[in-house]
């Protein structure tokens, strides 16, 4: 178990190193000048903006300059906020998005699992056609149409109240989270859903849940023991991929609600060419998800006594 | 001791053909039973139809519905499906002077005692004469679409007119056929308004010009003179915000969205497949520095990958920017093939039946053919089929932050992002290519759902 | 699949029913519970939530959302609008702009101003939000530092009428040798490196500002990225700056005209661009002010608001290529080009937004000229569309080229919604009426620059902006020397008329300078003039007072008041 752990770890850190790099050709790939503003300057105070962010040197140094920092964890100074670091804007705004994502993946997971195990239980009855319905719905409508209509419906729900239920952008308390949440986890719960259902019905016809049934076991904890712990598993196998999908997700519900998470500022540092953002938003974003996928795994070891970790 | 007697026919070997068994139903070929099975799945086999019928409203409606999608009707911008189309022959647009008058001599105090209209209000403009106002500075001019109130609600201030002796206005602002309530309040000289306002509705009727007409196509030269009645031209889905024909966009937007949709993941498959059969073929350190590779591309996170691959390619002018966003799918996603497909001729080398045959004397080159093919091809046509959706999402969505194809191409997803500006005011530009985005994905969904039931082997085993 | 579940009765679909519910109340139990402790955590880590109301008579409190966030508020680096609004409510130059747009005393009581050079008197009652006093040695360290190299500042330009400015910011000579000195600490004495008639004009622009040399060297270069690392002297200052977030004003005791000052606290919990989401807050009574784009007007009509226009006092225009190995070089063509443009069909049909004004001229319409608006004096060129002069331009345009067909043209475009309805707009113009096919080539901001400073298009949908009240701001941008002049349009006349109203003191000379120039751009068809921007916004009834002006803080709620309705 250490072995294994150890080893997914190193692993891990050459990824993010790969990631690094990938990241590094293509910024410097990118065409445009992220030093150019509005105002066009004279050579000599290019010259300095160069100098500051080592843009003058050979490529080849550029790069050991930035693994060499990024080693001590130093992700330089942002070119449009020009005296932040990336660190601190990292520090600042990656909270708001996870808080955003755990949220939205908890509801996700609490969503599909409960709608899913509902939906095989009363197969082809009256919840089952609504759910699946629903989950159609929430697998093919965009979430950038989800994020608009949950704002409308947010100001109308408060019109009509006469007072404000939920606030209808912004951050900080709890009511700014619920429905950014909602609408960021749909996509995921619906899918979700569906794959909890398909398990489930795989789960109930299989052989052990006769076995427990002819037993004579009460039925509940044949549902709860034998059915959905075993159903679960496959959905717990996806979170990992979901995390992913989640956390970049975020950046159109970050844009419709006015919430200051990493996502949305990183689609800005693109707009800007804010070389030192992207690189640091980037390689950030890479390794959180490559430990993530590593933690899930791990969990799923642990959850699921059969799969043997090497 | 008898002789043992042997014919030569003794020796030959004996006929393949004895019938040992009857078989129950005629054989059938692992694409027969798949095809049957397909027809089965009655929502599976409906998706099928629906996406034939993307396919020809792509690439037939345009032949038929031969509408340019980037003709602009500035005269009807905006417009939602079924509005009246009926407008007037006018002579061109003349420019006017407008009228001034002196205030300190024929002015009245509080508000103007009158708006008129200077001339018919058309779409072309509406011209507004009023009396002056004593003691005023200035006018601004306001235009709602309800009658005015007390409550100060003027609507849109369309302009202010800095100078005293002006008393006239000319609207042009994106007219509409349908009745407006302008109102004048003068400005005191800090610009501040009095206290007292004129109002007037006017009723606008929608004009053409006989030369806008020709132009269009709705006439022949000559044949139309002031007065006439015309038709506008008919969009059947109505336009959008430069009046181009929505059915039109919808129909090329589908050829984008549906050619990323579509080519991308067989490109990144195809790339996958390669990839894959090359590293589950040639096996140990090869194979395993192919797959850590791949683990690696696998790690970089999408989106952000996409963003930056996207603007990494750039965009040369006149370019659609469909390329460069192929370009950066298929460089992100072919791993979960490659992976996929390595897995499944790893899982298939150790079948019993690949031993069997190949102990029964097969080549490779039918044991590729009759056994790894078919067996991975079922996987790969789901994958497929479920890629399409993600990548269609994927566009939408780089359309959405404004980094998806350049104008004026269009596709679904800039349609929406366009779209859902106007929500509220406009909603048929956003449903449309929305309903069309959501039709799509779930049609490949399903049809990826009834393609699994049908090729994969477990899940026939089970029923 | 076999029927497992329903053979075996319905009892047990209930009872897992039932299960289900009961893990369900849970599963949002502990969702809620989630939730609470997330939200106090995020509590903890500075940000801070927006549900007061847009007014609050009871505290003078107004709450208001903010476009974007200001890359930083170190003055002497400072170059976008945001930056401008937030510094002119925290900070005060030597002079500032009253409600009425007149040019009013600021630090400075009293000031004389020479041809040769400038002396200011500062008050003895302007403060620090340290309790000190506002110095000219604190005027003399910011200037010094905007114009010193390594500062890099974009706007080091806006101080080249001072003596020995542009030398110091190319390196030559040493920035102490800048034409500024504190006489005494009340006293601040300028000498300008030429005559300039608008002096007193940039002494209310942000780079201008004092910056404390003390509290500047204390903060380790970090000076103006955060809350903390500002001293304050204007009428509020900022006591909460959470990133991309949230920044919060507060009434500052200390300012010597406080007395001015009628709001408490100007909060701006909601930085976005986005005007379906500022349209909706507004709607919700969250902020008192949210600026409408032509696609939440109808919207807001509606909802019976009272709206308000203003022009922002920015030119749009479709700027032409004119370096000689382009087609867009050729005369006769950009008239073609010209003589097809219609910029009223624009904003009329187009844009729809009724604060936009139809671009007759590089000198948008709120210019000052010698007594009374610059455009009553000297009216812009008469336009005309002619298809038919147009297209004998374009055969002239294709002779003198040796052309049989017009190559399509390439159109440098930036990626904002607004740009791309007018390129695809013109596009189609161009094609109708001329039969010039138009390649669109949309780029984010940077890589627009980029390929504008290197020339690679035949005609870029551009702007310009004014930075300080004097026609000159517009006048000298197509002088062959400004390198903001990215068509490299090089007209010895015109560089001659634009050296009269730099060097000239006389009003009328110089307005006679800049007709000429107007004249020129014109029928040069150096560029097309599009639109003069306008805002619309609607604005709480209860608050009042909120100043907009073309040049200086804008929106400006120093003024402001909050009234009981």
């Amino acid at each position: 178990m250490l072995a294994y752990t150890l080893k997914r770890l190193v692993q891990g850190v050459i990824t993010v190193w790969f990631i690094a790099t990938a990241t590094f050709i293509a910024m410097h790939n990118v065409p445009g000048d992220p030093l150019s503003n509005d105002k066009a300057v004279s050579p000599e105070i290019r010259k300095n903006l160069e100098e500051k962010y080592g843009l003058d040197k050979p490529v080849m140094e550029q790069y050991l300059i930035y693994m060499g920092n990024m080693l001590e964890g130093d992700f330089g100074i942002s070119f449009t906020q020009q005296n932040r670091r990336v660190n601190d804007i990292i520090r600042e705004h990656f909270p708001v998005s996870a808080i955003l994502g755990i949220l939205a993946i908890v509801f996700a997971a609490l969503g599909g699992i409960l709608w899913g195990a509902l939906t095989a239980l009363y197969r082809n009855k009256l919840p089952d056609v609504i759910i699946m319905f629903l989950v159609i719905l929430g697998i093919s409508v965009p979430s950038f149409v989800f994020a608009a209509l949950g704002q409308l419906t947010l100001v109308n729900v408060n019109a009509l109240l006469g007072f404000t239920l939920l606030p209808v952008a912004g951050w900080g308390s709890v009511g700014h989270m619920i429905v950014p949440s909602l609408v960021l986890g749909l996509g995921t719960m619906a899918f979700l859903t569906r794959l909890m259902r398909s398990s489930m019905l795989e789960v109930v016809t299989s052989d052990y849940v006769r076995t427990a049934r002819s037993k004579g076991l009460p039925p509940t904890r044949i549902f709860l023991k034998h059915q959905l712990r075993n159903a679960v598993l496959p959905v717990i196998t996806v979170l990992g991929p979901s995390i992913a999908a989640i956390t970049t997700g975020g950046f159109v519900v970050e844009l419709v609600f006015a919430i200051p998470g990493l996502g949305r500022y990183f689609v800005q540092a693109v707009q800007q060419l804010d070389y030192t953002v992207i690189m640091g938003t980037t390689v950030f974003y890479g390794a959180f998800l490559v430990f993530m996928v590593i933690l899930v795994d791990l969990i799923y070891g642990w959850v699921d006594p059969r799969v043997r970790l090497e | 001791m008898t002789e043992a007697s042997f014919n030569v026919s003794d020796f030959e070997p004996v006929s393949g053909a004895r019938e040992v068994q009857r078989i129950s139903r005629p054989s059938l070929s692992y694409w027969q039973d798949a095809w049957i099975r397909l027809k089965a799945n009655r929502r599976a086999l409906i998706s099928l139809y629906i996406v034939i019928g993307l396919l020809s409203f792509t690439l037939l409606g345009p032949l038929l519905w031969t509408v340019d999608p980037a003709a602009q009707d500035l005269d009807q911008v905006s417009q939602p499906p079924g509005a009246d189309r009926g407008a007037t022959i006018v002579g061109p647009f003349q420019p006017w002077e407008g009228a001034t008058a002196n205030a300190q001599v024929s002015g009245q105090e509080g508000a103007p005692a009158e708006i008129r209209l200077a001339e018919p209000a058309t779409t072309q403009a509406v011209r507004l004469l009023w009396d002056p106002v004593l003691d005023a500075a200035g006018y601004r001019v306001y235009r709602n679409v309800f009658p005015a109130e007390e409550g100060r609600a003027l609507g849109l201030p369309l302009a202010e007119i800095l100078s005293p002796d002006r008393v006239s206005f000319e609207d042009r602002l994106d007219l509409e056929a349908r009745t407006y309530y302008y109102s004048v309040v003068a400005l005191d000289p800090i610009g501040e308004e009095f206290p007292d306002f004129t109002s007037l509705p006017v009723k606008v009727i929608r004009v053409i010009t006989a030369e806008q007409a020709v132009e269009r196509g709705l006439a022949k030269p000559g044949a139309l003179k002031p007065g006439d009645q015309v038709q506008l031209k008919l969009h059947p889905f109505g336009t959008d915000y430069l009046g181009r024909d929505l059915l039109a966009r919808l129909m090329f937007g589908a050829q984008v969205s549906l050619f990323i949709g579509i080519v991308a993941p067989m490109l990144f498959v195809l790339a996958g497949i390669l990839f894959g059969s090359t590293a589950g073929f040639l096996g140990g350190r090869t194979d395993q520095a192919m797959m850590r590779f791949a683990d690696f591309v696998v790690a970089l996170p999408f989106l952000l990958f996409m963003i930056l691959f996207k603007i990494a390619f750039g965009i040369g002018p006149g370019e659609s920017g469909i390329l460069p966003m192929l370009l950066a799918l298929v460089l992100l996603s072919w791993p979960a093939t490659a992976r996929l497909v390595r897995g499944q001729i790893l899982q298939i080398r150790q079948e019993g039946y690949i031993s069997a045959s190949q102990l029964l004397g097969a080549k490779t080159y039918y044991l590729v053919l009759r056994h790894m093919i078919p067996n991975t091809m079922g996987v790969i046509l789901v994958t497929l089929t479920f890629a399409v959706p993600s990548a269609i999402f994927t566009e939408a969505f780089l359309s959405f932050i404004g980094m998806g194809v350049a104008p004026p191409i269009p596709s679904w997803g800039s349609m929406c992002n366009e779209g859902i500006k106007t929500m509220l005011s406009h909603p048929h530009e956003l449903i449309f290519p929305a309903v069309f985005i959501s039709i799509t994905v779930l049609a490949f969904n399903l049809l990826g759902d009834g393609l699994r039931d049908a090729l994969d082997a477990r899940m026939r085993s089970t029923e | 699949m076999s029927e497992v579940i329903t053979d075996s009765g319905d009892s047990f679909t209930r009872s897992a029913g039932r299960q289900l519910l009961l893990l369900g109340l849970l599963g949002v139990a502990g969702f809620a519970l989630l939730m609470l402790v997330l939200g106090w955590l995020s509590g903890l880590t500075g940000s801070s939530s927006g549900s007061a109301d847009a007014v609050d008579a009871a505290t003078g409190t107004i709450t208001l959302s903010l476009s974007g966030e200001p890359p930083q508020l170190d003055s002497t680096r400072m170059t976008d609008q945001v930056s401008g609004h937030v510094m002119g409510h925290i900070m005060e130059g030597l002079l500032r702009y009253d409600a009425q747009n007149r040019l009013v005393p600021g630090v400075a009581e009293r000031w004389e101003i020479t041809p040769e050079d400038a002396i200011f008197h500062l008050r003895d009652n302007a403060r620090w939000s340290d309790g000190s006093a506002v110095t000219a040695a604190d005027f003399v360290f910011s200037w010094r530092r905007t114009v010193t190299p390594s500062t890099a500042s974009e706007y080091a330009f806006i101080m080249f009428p001072i003596k020995n400015a542009e030398a110091i910011s190319n390196g030559k000579l040493h920035p102490d040798q800048l034409g500024v000195r504190a006489v005494d600490p009340r006293t601040l004495e300028v000498t300008f490196e030429r005559p300039v008639s608008y002096f007193d004009k940039l002494m209310a622009f942000s780079t201008y500002l004092p910056i404390r040399e003390a509290f500047f060297n204390s903060r380790n270069g970090r000076y103006g990225a955060d809350a903390e690392d500002l001293l304050y002297n204007g009428p509020f200052t900022m006591t909460r700056w959470v990133h991309g977030a949230h920044i919060r004003f507060e009434k500052n005791e200390l300012y010597w005209d406080k007395d001015r000052i009628r709001l408490n606290v100007i909060d701006m919990p909601y930085i976005t661009s986005d005007s379906n989401a500022v349209l909706n807050l507004f709607k919700d009574g969250k902020i008192a002010v949210a600026g409408l784009d032509a696609e939440t007007l109808d919207n807001a009509l509606e909802q019976r608001w009272h709206l308000n226009r203003f022009n922002d006092g920015s030119v749009f225009f479709l700027e032409f290529n004119h370096r000689p190995e382009r087609l867009t070089h050729n005369l006769n063509l950009r008239k073609a080009l010209q003589l097809v443009t219609d910029p009223g069909e624009l904003v009329f049909k187009v844009m729809k937004l009724p604060g936009n004004l139809p671009g007759e001229s590089l000198f948008p319409v709120w210019l000052r000229g010698v007594d009374g608006p610059f455009r009553q004096e000297y009216p812009a060129p008469q336009h005309r569309v002619d298809f038919d002069a147009a297209r004998r331009h374009l055969e002239l345009a294709k002779q003198e080229l040796g052309l049989a067909e017009m190559p399509a043209l390439v159109m440098l475009t930036g990626d904002n919604p607004i740009s791309n309805k007018q390129s695809e707009y013109f596009q189609n113009v161009f094609k109708k009426t001329l039969g010039i096919d138009v390649k669109i080539d949309k780029q984010i901001f940077k890589q627009r620059l980029a390929k504008m400073t290197s020339g690679q298009f035949d005609m870029v949908m551009a702007g310009w902006g004014p930075d300080f009240d004097d026609p000159l701001t517009f006048g000298d941008l197509f002088s062959s020397w400004n390198a903001n002049n990215r068509g490299r349009y090089n007209n010895p006349e015109l560089d001659r008329q634009v050296r009269i109203a730099q060097a000239s003191l006389d009003p009328k000379t110089r307005m006679d300078a800049f007709a000429e120039i107007q004249r020129i751009i014109y029928e040069d068809a150096v560029i097309l003039t599009h639109y003069e921007r306008g805002v619309v916004y609607v604005r709480d009834p209860r608050l009042q007072g909120v100043v907009r002006r073309a040049v200086g803080t804008d929106p400006d709620y120093t003024n402001a008041s909050i009234v009981d309705s």
